[in-house]
């Protein structure tokens, strides 16, 4: 991917409202076909980030590039290039469904038979034809959100700026946003989602870049962080006391972690290296579990780990 | 109120393109998907005061120079209109659809930019004027109050009438921190211009100091034209309400714009 141009370059990219400093001076590259989680807790500066990439927002100091055109000089050719999902729907309350679509397209100079037949062919892929001409208020959370991405999709952009897709979602509803990113993905779309799912970042992104207080504090391959920062498995097993301790012995390259009545155990070791360890401690509700990137971030971002 | 002055935009002459239109054809659309409720007051409202005021209290009134109190104030009722529907469509309408609806930050996304999306709201709020004042003045037709073939030009009047009441408008909208806010303006500016801007009685039986702060209000101005227009006095004076509108509507659409970006780019 290295080799490859990058369709988004961010360098020493910067954002202050007032006096607060929402995105501190961060470099980042995004690749051709890509698809790039934003992690980080609320507050983080992911949402501002995409603001900027989509032009919503002025940047305050550094360079943003997207295909090779600075935003704050061309951010007309850079909205045309772009599909934005917002994390607010902010469907048009006035128009039915359809309409929705081809008022939309009209804001991109798409004319009216191609953008009648783009809807339809939104609508069809989201398995929206039934509800064309209801009203934006007649629709679930899950329909509305979908309708946003038939929206962003209406310009055929070539990246498409995904702010926190599934919050707010039942687990159907969600689980058929994903298959739909996935579809777009192979297309060959270029995808930028921010979320604080952990388990939606890793199901649906290439990389991640972990972003807290405005600063990129991790970036890679979601299986590569896991790796590196909580090892393979996760021991858990309920407190008691000078337990902590004596795992503390037991284990003295692993890390520890007291969340409520359950101590983590993460350990850097192989596969299986706590298996003869849930005999022992038979009766202290122990288990193992597969380290996932929810570990790795709350390592990274939030709760202080003991060790 | 909001403050403007975190925002990192500065004051410029606004870059607009034939994008505009898109913005005012969406407002244009939802308008005609309620077309016959949205006539129903223009069309109403004007019977009911040519026909309480002007045929009724009239009746007790003497001429006002020369003419019936009925023709006198048949022009003053088409400026109203042009005052009201671009105000109140710039004020509590463009909010509703920039603050609950969200519709301005959805439309950013794509290559229009805010001084078009604004832009474009202004020129639907100076439409929603001339559709208005248009009704009225087919209103005051039908009862034979027009005297003149200068009416002919009303509907221009109108629409830069109504760009400079939207654009006025804008600038309060830029400023409210929520939909109560517009309550101010309607009643400290709208209220008092509605009565006291020549259009019940002439300015001139106003106080002396009183007669000269009238001639500083907008509506003095469309309600003096519109009474040249339709009952037949064109004459010299009306260029002063002339100058004054060509020169405070391109101010006041500059302004509001600034305003609107100082509001919404952060």
């Amino acid at each position: 991917m290295e080799s490859q141009e990058a369709l988004i370059r961010a360098h020493n990219l910067t954002k202050r409202f007032g006096n607060f400093t929402a995105v501190d001076k961060i470099d980042f590259r995004i690749y051709k076909g890509e698809c790039v989680g934003f992690l980080g807790p609320n507050g983080a500066g992911k949402t501002t980030t995409v603001r900027m990439i989509y032009c919503f927002l002025p940047t305050s100091e550094g360079e943003l590039d997207v295909a090779g055109m600075d935003v704050t000089k061309h951010s007309r050719e850079v909205k045309s290039l772009i599909g934005v999902a917002p994390q607010e729907d902010n469907l048009d309350p006035d128009f039915s469904v359809l309409k929705n679509l081809i008022v939309y397209a009209r804001y991109f100079d798409i004319p009216k038979d191609d953008a009648l037949k783009r809807a339809e062919e939104q609508l069809t892929f989201f398995g929206m034809q039934e509800k064309r001409d209801a009203q934006i208020d007649e629709l679930s959370t899950g329909m509305k959100r979908r309708l946003v991405l038939a929206r962003a999709l209406i310009n055929k952009p070539q990246i498409l700026l995904l702010d926190e897709p599934t919050t707010g979602l039942d687990p159907q509803a969600r689980h058929l946003v994903w298959n739909e990113v996935r579809s777009l993905r192979k297309l060959g779309v270029t995808i930028i989602i921010t979320t604080h799912y952990m388990e939606e970042a890793a199901e649906l992104c290439d990389r991640v870049l972990i972003i807290d207080n405005g600063k990129i504090i991790e970036q890679g391959r979601p299986s590569d962080l896991v790796k590196k920062h909580v090892g393979e498995d996760v021991l858990e097993i309920e407190n008691d006391r000078g337990l902590l301790e004596t795992l503390k012995k037991e284990f003295s390259s692993a890390t520890f972690e007291v969340v409520g009545d359950r101590i983590h155990v993460f350990s850097t070791q192989p596969h299986g290296f706590f298996e003869r360890y849930v005999e022992l401690y038979k009766g202290k509700n122990v288990a193992i579990r597969n380290a996932n990137l929810e570990d790795v971030f709350l390592k990274l971002t939030g709760r202080k780990l003991r060790d | 109120m909001i403050q403007l002055k975190n925002s990192p935009t500065k004051f410029s002459l606004p870059r607009l393109t034939y994008r505009v239109w898109s913005v005012w054809r969406r407002n244009l659309d939802v308008f005609m998907k309620t077309i016959r409720v949205n006539f129903l007051p223009s069309l109403l409202e004007p019977i009911l005061y040519l026909v309480a005021l002007g045929f009724g209290l009239g009746g007790f009134v003497q001429p006002i120079e020369g003419a019936p109190y009925v023709n006198f104030i048949a022009p003053a009722l088409v400026a109203i209109s042009v005052m009201y529907g671009s105000f109140f469509e710039c004020t509590y309408a463009s909010f509703v659809r920039m603050y609950f609806q969200k519709t301005f930050d959805a439309i950013v996304a794509t290559p229009v930019s805010v001084e078009e999306v604004i832009a474009g709201e202004l020129l639907w709020g100076a439409t929603r004027a001339a559709a208005n004042s248009t009704i009225v003045l087919v209103v005051v037709g039908a009862f034979g109050l027009i005297t003149s073939p200068w009416f002919i030009l009303v509907p221009l009047l109108s629409l830069t009438g109504g760009l400079m009441f939207a654009a006025l408008a804008m600038c309060f909208t830029a400023f409210a921190p929520n939909i109560d806010f517009f309550n101010y303006p309607s009643f400290l500016l709208i209220t008092p211009m509605f009565l006291l801007s020549g259009t019940f009685f002439p300015t001139s039986s106003l106080p002396p100091l009183a007669e000269i702060a009238a001639q500083a209000l907008p509506l003095t101005h469309i309600v003096n034209l519109a009474r040249g227009l339709i009952s037949g006095s064109v004459e010299i004076s009306l260029v002063l309400s002339v100058v004054w509108i060509a020169v405070a509507t391109p101010i006041l659409f500059v302004l509001s714009i600034n305003l609107m970006k100082k509001r919404l780019i952060r």
